[in-house]
């Protein structure tokens, strides 16, 4: 304010010369505090940092630079989605089961994003360097960008479909979500550097692109613009947030000799963890896309056995191996997203999305593209099971699972070469018993038990009683511990949930598009107009 | 080696202790070979319930529709726990049968190995 009179315009800085003031100029020796003391999470996990300057940030971002990408970004997306609204967009979608999709994504993901926005929030605080900081400042901002936008996207479709509109309350009860929530909180209370091999290495770096390459090319394969308007939003966020991760490795590998075990158990460790996590992907994928784009195990072998192959072949000068546990998951890829499909099947009225038996056209799919295993182990039981339908005794599944403590997956896969014996792994812990659903899962309660053994298991927490709403009597005559367990976690039975034909969304779909929800199934109802072919309208309309 | 935490001797407390189920301890049980039940059933069972009456009281309230269930002769039925085989006394407690909390009891059924004895359902 008084300057006014001689304020000459100020030289503009070459971004190297503002990236650096940014980076180094903004930070300082403290006087009166230790620094120790101001930094007080920096040296519990052990890892030994010689020299911060020695960070390089491949991006050299700068902050108005960064406003100026943002905002751009966030004008054009929402530009789309606009547009998207106002041309009801949420119908042209392939069919209603992709909507079934969403649902996992806006219950199960989008949390995700604002726990990483969290997380690195806690690192552009706790970290003494100034790059690593404004590395971290900025993830977090894009984090909650992502959560944000992510929201705002899939609103439009929870005006219309069930299932949608109670997502964080969800989040923090629904029994199976409990498997993407205990995953992000598990890193958000680990220490800083175990957070950002966690997060930045394992999960973006070496996992992530199975989200943002098959998911993405998916929702577009589908009709899904908004989805794919934030994908497209969010990707340029991640090659930074990628390159944060690489970056990061080779940062602490190189400053302490000492810090390549630490960096190795974390990334064996978090690999592990993400992998589980990112397998609900194989069922999205190979079940939940009406028009698939690529399967599973194909998504598998290019984007960790090939990507990650190379990835660790280039770490080996370091002295890091490959993640101790990716020989199973190699195995298991002709497998997961069956197994999984499977029992979301068999428990479809405790979830809160609708599910479904593939048809002839989808098991041809699959036999053709997991020629090992779809045929053999998993083609068997759909057809009993849509034999079983058809003679109107469906199979329902009704007891809560066995969950694994680390995980929390249900102890639902099976031994590395014995798909038919399932893969149960205890252990003892002062006195106490803990299952886990691998090896994998196991190496990691037997390296801090201390941790897991307070895991909020949903099936044990229903069974000690604290899943039910306030005034809920489990002592009354009628009592149903089951119905009483989902209206705690906001999931509607039989309306969220259940079988997808005969739903509130698959009838929805057909009356107000007029097409069938299921296009490999022909119409549900006489909703759909079949002008081509009325004499089969009218078979439908009497059958 | 111990956990790394900001607090010295960090210990999270036990959420699944059996004192937390109301009399109850957490039972889970397999049936191999029937993969449509494909992951171990978790029930809250008394300790005191007679072996007996898990096998006609709770079994068939899971695995009853399965079309080998009517069929299973129990007393060639092959159970084990991660100790290893048992044979239990169905007169005996699920405590007095070595059934403790969160033990998973596995059981095999010979000869009969699911639909078609395919085993995945
Ligand atoms: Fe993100
Ligand atoms: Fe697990």
């Amino acid at each position: 304010m008084a300057a006014e009179g001689n304020s000459k315009p100020a030289k503009k800085l070459s971004l190297k010369e503002n990236y650096a003031l940014l980076t180094r100029g903004l930070g300082w020796e403290p006087s009166y505090e230790k620094k120790e003391d101001i930094f007080r999470y920096i040296s519990f996990e052990g890892v030994k940092i010689h020299d911060w300057d020695k960070w390089e940030d491949p991006f050299r971002l700068t902050m108005d630079a960064y406003w100026k990408y943002q905002g751009e970004k966030e004008r054009k997306l929402y530009a789309i989605v606009d547009a998207f609204q106002q041309h009801n967009g949420q119908f042209n979608v392939t069919d209603a089961r992709y909507v079934q999709a969403l649902k996992l994504f806006i219950n199960g993901i989008t949390e995700l994003e604002y726990d990483s926005h969290r997380g690195f929030n806690i690192l552009a605080r706790e970290f003494p360097g100034v790059g690593p900081r404004i590395a971290a400042q900025m993830q977090s901002l894009d984090e909650l960008r992502h959560a944000t936008t992510q929201i705002h996207t899939i609103s439009q479709y929870a005006k219309y479909f069930t299932g949608m509109n109670e997502f964080p309350y969800q989040f923090d009860r629904v029994w199976y979500l409990s498997i993407p929530k205990s995953f992000f909180e598990d890193a958000v209370t680990s220490g800083p550097f175990e957070f950002i091999v966690a997060i930045s290495f394992a999960f973006e770096y070496v996992l992530t692109n199975l989200a943002f390459m098959p998911w993405m090319s998916g929702a577009a394969f589908n009709g899904d613009m908004a989805t794919v308007s934030f994908g497209f939003s969010a990707q340029s966020d991640e090659a930074r947030h990628m390159t944060l991760g690489i970056e990061v490795i080779k940062f602490l590998l190189e400053q302490d000799p000492g810090n390549v075990p630490l960096v190795q158990k974390w990334i064996d460790k978090w690999f592990w963890r993400g992998y589980r996590l990112l397998s609900l992907l194989a069922t999205m994928m190979d079940y939940m896309l009406p028009k698939r784009v690529m399967a599973w195990n194909e998504a598998w072998e290019i984007y960790y056995e090939q990507n990650g192959g190379a990835l660790f072949a280039d770490l080996a000068r370091y002295g890091i191996k490959p993640p101790k546990r990716a020989p199973e998951t190699i195995a298991e890829k002709g497998h997961v997203a069956h197994q999984m499909w499977s029992v979301f099947y068999g428990v479809r009225d405790a979830v809160g999305f609708q599910t479904w038996l593939p048809s002839d056209e989808e098991m041809a799919w699959m036999s053709e593209k997991y020629p090992d295993t779809f045929d053999k182990y998993y083609r068997p039981r759909y057809e009993y099971w849509k034999s079983l339908e058809a003679a109107g005794t469906p199979f329902k599944n009704a007891t809560l699972p066995q969950l694994c403590q680390v995980c929390q997956w249900p102890c639902l896969f099976t031994e590395s070469g014995d798909p038919t014996t399932l893969s149960l792994r205890e252990s003892e812990y002062q006195g106490q018993t803990f299952h886990t659903c691998s090896d994998g899962c196991k190496d990691i309660f037997d390296d801090t038990p201390e941790k897991y053994v307070h895991a909020w298991l949903p099936v044990h927490q229903i069974y000690q009683g604290n899943c039910f709403l306030p005034g809920v009597d489990p002592t009354a005559p009628d009592f149903n511990p089951m119905y009483e367990a989902l209206r705690y976690m906001g999931i509607k039975p039989g309306i969220d949930g259940g079988d997808y034909k005969g739903s509130a969304d698959a009838t929805n779909w057909e009356n107000w598009t007029s097409r069938p929800a299921n296009i490999h199934e022909g119409a549900y109802t006489d909703a759909v107009r079949d002008t081509a072919n009325p004499a089969d309208a009218s078979a439908r309309k009497t059958s | 080696m111990p956990i790394k935490a900001i607090t010295p001797d960090y210990h999270g407390d036990f959420k699944d202790g059996v004192e937390k189920f109301h009399g109850n301890q957490i039972v889970n049980i397999h049936w191999e070979k029937h993969l449509m039940f494909a992951w171990p059933m978790c029930v809250p069972l008394p300790p005191a319930m007679p072996f007996g009456a898990l096998i006609e009281g709770v079994l068939p309230g899971i695995f009853g529709k399965h079309p080998d269930f009517a069929k299973i002769d129990w007393n060639r039925v092959e159970w084990s726990t991660s100790k290893g085989a048992f044979t239990p006394d169905p007169a005996k407690s699920l405590a007095d049968n070595g059934i403790g909390h969160k033990t998973t009891i596995r059981f095999r059924t010979p000869g009969l190995n699911g639909v078609n004895g395919n085993a995945v359902c």
